[in-house]
């Protein structure tokens, strides 16, 4: 990583300013196109055949009289792409561009029609018939372990050597370190509870889709939203086995991501029908189909945890288990990943976490905004809260009591991580900002939680700048904007290293075709790993109009020097443009910069590296609970989470508040239900709910630990996913504080919250925990 | 006159209808089936995208115009119902205005209320609904006014503070 100067810091003019969005005037004003607004006027529609049922064996699917319906151009089955059926995934390569004999999951397409008008691929699809047999399926964690439970995966489909193959687990993650057994003796006080958190779905506003275009060159032009449009063009390769140079993807911004738009879905199967027809082939999801696409793997924790005398964690044991869906997708990763972290930011002498990523006949979770910690965070938070109860002490108390010190340890072994940041700094200034400690009103509670995450474990992105004869700039930088406002960054650096004023910058991406590679945009890593390519390549420019003015102008280069927007000369400073005039003389041309942002795994680390730097966020919340009807009136919530530097100050506080707002979806409001035969119940907007206006806080006040102390450009970390990692813990902890009950169920609706209010009315799992 | 057809209609069996509207202030035409949504014809058949499609039940407010002074999800409004009507898309909002933004939209930028943007010209639209029917709503009436457009960016404080801004602006206009 790139070494920083606080001098340097200093000179900067448009980093730490609020300064507008890259790309903001075109989304007030209805003009930035999302995939569903590129014209393609020859463009087939295509429309999905599926099953009312989540597992099925599919015996026959006949596409006669659908061909015969105006306008269908292709029905397309698994029986009409190559065999066996390509597969194709992210750690394993599981999923069929078609389902393949066999539905796993509801939603999970069958055939596919192509027409010549929407109207008419949807009435074509109709027409499509399928024979098929409801097979018993697998809905929730208790279903899947138990002991004959159908398989998910048919056992031939995986390793002889897997000792899990007879088994829905498909992966598991032991982290350990003390003895847990042992030290149980050693603990005043042990809490043992179980945990449970929903599935719970992305619902970004742009459903999304693809359009697959065949070239004439025989190759396959991808327009699809993603997050990863390196990963996409790779999986089209491989899967239809045209060369990387014959795949092209262009992403046009996600109208929204979360982690749900990282992974290929359905571009396969647009590619395959492409080729097979010969015609662009145009896929707009609606909601309903995105919401059979992507979810966060529920999470069920049995976890134990003792204390001493006054409040220091002995030891704490965790049983993890994701519920994870049909096919693995990134899902044994979030399941490792958000483990890893699971015992939280704490000083454990004794810790265990056992893991298992359980496969089901719901929809393949993926990367979800905290990939898996929020999931385990929940118990941990809720622990420490029963820890704190039973010994007469707060929430507060006991997290000062326990959280790590600056360079000390969380995770221990010979993988040991950690804390990169001063977190006790974010936890005693959210303390302050919810007023802990002052008199609450009647009705009311106060919660507050910690939590943290990894970032990216390894990266790689490259970018390329080109500083122009009139000192106007172009930055080709493949981060997928997806809302955090990557580009505005790169525009604020550019701006500030190279002295072009920032209406002058333009920025490039979402075009394998013309921007240099970038693994992906994951992990809050794009402002650490692609800003210092991005500050790199302009530092390269820099160096590079230093050298060619020295050969232009017969100065000798060690009398030179350079620095933000200016190279020093024996006569003085001259900014860039003007000493990139003088040597470009009269043949004029531009500069190109490349920088490279590299981070190896390293070997045998459980997570394949350690962490570029990790997500701390407290969150603190004073609720008042209607103990009338269960509901919730969030007077306070207070996010503070530790940010190294804010590059754009109202850019992170944008993100702060959007993960805040969107944490107390899934504390509050959101699970996906199911009916017997698999079918999410509520399917849509209508009946699934996520936070509105009239659900955000009374007060939500979110705050920035700035230390200059993180890997990216000028100290900056990451920060987009830790305001949400702990929101369920604290909304919890203050739940309970106001009713004096522990919830341990999420989401804390009206009816669990009533339900736990009034413990003769329904069977209910409270109970106080000391054992 | 924007005359356009829909060609597709008249092969799943339905006549089509002939509807003449204005659009931003512009005279429209357009020949749709009887079952097109206005969401669909402004899209489609008028080629205005800044008009979203999220969840087509009207939920989300992403598809937000204004019909004849009022807000209208355009997915739950037939094309066909739009004869004679008056219809306001986010295109025409800023049109006319210096550098193509209105006040409104200036404030969203300034604001920083814009993430994604996917549910933001549903978002202005309601917002310009809003200070036209109260000129100077408290946080809470900002609040009940917007609460049919959803943002999953959650941007709601930001977007808050863009119509308290718009408002206190056109005040002192």
């Amino acid at each position: 990583m790139i070494e920083q100067h606080g001098s340097e810091r200093e000179a900067l003019r448009t980093v730490g300013a609020p300064i507008r969005r890259y790309g903001g005037a075109a989304r007030v004003s209805g003009q930035q196109d999302f995939l569903a607004d590129l014209p393609f006027p020859d463009a087939a529609a295509v429309a999905l055949v599926t099953l009312p049922v989540a597992c099925a064996t599919v015996t026959g699917i006949d596409g006669k009289r659908a061909m015969e319906m105006p306008g269908v151009i292709a029905v397309v089955s698994a029986a009409d792409l190559p065999q066996p059926v390509p597969r194709f995934g992210i750690s394993h390569q599981d999923r069929p561009v078609l389902a393949d004999g066999e539905v796993l999951f509801h939603g999970e397409p069958v055939a596919a029609v192509v027409a010549e008008t929407l109207d008419q691929a949807e009435a074509g699809a109709r027409e499509v018939e399928v024979a098929f047999e409801e097979r018993p399926g697998v809905y929730n964690v208790d279903q899947a372990l138990a002991t004959g439970a159908p398989l998910v995966r048919d056992p031939s489909r995986r390793p002889e050597d897997d000792e899990n193959r007879d088994s829905n687990v498909l992966e598991t993650a032991l982290y350990e370190w003390g003895d847990t057994t042992a030290a149980a003796g050693e603990a005043a006080v042990i809490v043992e509870n179980t945990y449970t958190f929903p599935m719970v779905t992305h619902f970004p506003i742009e459903p999304g889709g693809t359009v697959a275009v065949p070239t004439d060159a025989g190759g396959l032009d991808i327009y699809s939203p993603v997050q990863h449009p390196y990963l996409l063009q790779r999986t089209i390769a491989t899967v239809t086995g045209l060369p990387l140079s014959q795949v092209r993807v262009f992403a046009p911004d996600p109208g929204g991501g979360f982690g749900g738009k990282q992974t290929p879905r359905l571009e396969p199967l647009l590619a395959f029908l492409a080729l097979q027809t010969g015609r662009p082939c145009r896929l707009v999801l609606s909601l309903e189909q995105t919401f059979q696409m992507m979810r966060r793997a529920a999470c069920r924790v049995k976890a134990r945890t003792g204390f001493a005398d006054d409040g220091a964690l002995i030891f704490h044991e965790l049983h993890c288990d994701f519920l994870i869906g049909a096919y693995a997708d990134v899902a044994p990763r979030v399941m490792t990943k958000g483990s890893y972290v699971g015992a939280g930011p704490y000083r454990i002498p004794h810790a265990r976490t056992a893991s298992r990523a359980v496969m089901s006949n719901t929809t393949p979770s993926t990367a979800f905004r905290g990939f898996g910690a929020p999931q385990v965070a929940w118990a941990t938070e809720s622990q420490l809260d029963a820890g704190a109860r039973a010994l007469g002490l707060d929430g507060l108390q006991i997290r000062r009591r326990n959280l790590v010190n600056v360079g000390e340890a969380f995770f221990r072994g010979p993988y040991e991580a950690t804390a990169d940041g001063h977190w006790h700094e974010a936890l005693e200034k959210a303390a302050e900002l919810i007023g802990w400690g002052q008199p609450l009103a009647p009705g009311r509670g106060r919660g507050i939680a910690v939590a943290i995450k990894p970032g990216a474990t390894s990266g790689l992105s490259q970018s390329l700048v080109r500083f122009l004869a009139d000192g106007s700039a172009i930055a080709y930088a493949g981060t997928s904007d997806m809302g955090q406002g990557a580009r505005t960054l790169w525009q604020q650096i550019l701006a500030d290293e190279l002295g072009s004023p920032l209406d002058k910058i333009r920025v490039v991406s979402g075009d394998t075709g013309v921007v240099p590679f970038d693994l992906q945009t994951s992990a809050s890593r794009s402002t650490v790993f692609m800003g210092n390519a991005v500050l790199e390549a302009c530092r390269d420019i820099r160096k590079r109009v230093l050298a060619l003015f020295a050969e232009s102008t017969g100065v000798d280069e060690a009398m030179l020097s350079e620095a933000p927007g200016v190279l020093i000369t024996p006569d003085g400073e001259l900014s860039l443009l003007e000493a990139s005039r003088i040597a470009l003389g009269a043949l004029g041309g531009e500069f190109v910069g490349q920088g490279t942002a590299r981070m190896r795994g390293r070997k045998g680390h459980p997570l394949g590296g350690d962490a570029a730097f990790y997500e701390f966020n407290c969150t603190a919340i004073e609720v008042e609970v209607d103990v009338e009807t269960g509901e919730l009136l969030l007077h306070r919530h207070v996010s503070v989470s530790d940010v190294g530097t804010e590059l754009n100050p109202i850019q992170v506080t944008s993100q702060d508040e959007g993960a805040s707002i969107m944490g107390l979806g899934h504390s509050q409001m959101e699970q996906l239900l199911l009916d017997d035969h698999g079918v999410i119940r509520n399917l849509g907007a209508l009946d699934y709910r996520i936070p509105t206006f009239k659900d955000v806080p009374v007060e939500l006040i979110t705050h920035g630990i700035e230390n200059h102390d993180g890997p990216g450009p000028y100290g900056s970390k990451g920060i987009s996913e830790g305001a949400l990692l702990c929101t369920a813990g604290a909304l919890g902890s203050a739940v309970s504080d106001a009713i004096g009950i522990p919830i341990r169920d999420l989401p804390l609706t009206p009816e669990r919250v009533w339900t736990a209010l009034h413990p003769d009315a329904a069977d209910h799992p409270g109970g106080e925990e000391p054992a | 006159m924007i005359p356009t057809e829909d060609q597709s209609a008249d092969e799943v069996g339905a006549d089509l209808v002939v509807v003449t509207c204005s659009v931003n202030g512009e005279s429209a035409r357009v020949s749709v089936p009887p079952h097109r949504t206005l969401m669909d014809a402004l899209r489609n058949e008028l080629g205005l995208t800044g008009t979203k499609t999220c969840c087509a039940e009207g939920e989300c407010g992403a598809c937000t115009v204004i019909v004849d002074g009022a807000t209208v999800n355009s997915c739950l409004m037939l094309a066909a119902e739009a004869e004679g009507c008056d219809i306001l898309t986010v295109e025409g909002l800023g049109a006319g205005e210096p550098g193509g933004l209105c006040d409104l939209q200036e404030s969203f930028l300034e604001a920083g209320a814009v993430q994604c943007g996917f549910c933001i010209p549903g978002q202005v639209m309601a917002a310009e609904y809003l200070l036209r029917t109260n000129p100077d709503p408290s946080v809470d009436e900002i609040r009940e006014g917007m609460s049919g457009n959803l943002c999953r960016c959650a941007g709601y404080q930001r977007i808050v503070a863009a119509v308290e801004l718009t408002a206190r602006k056109r005040a002192t206009r």
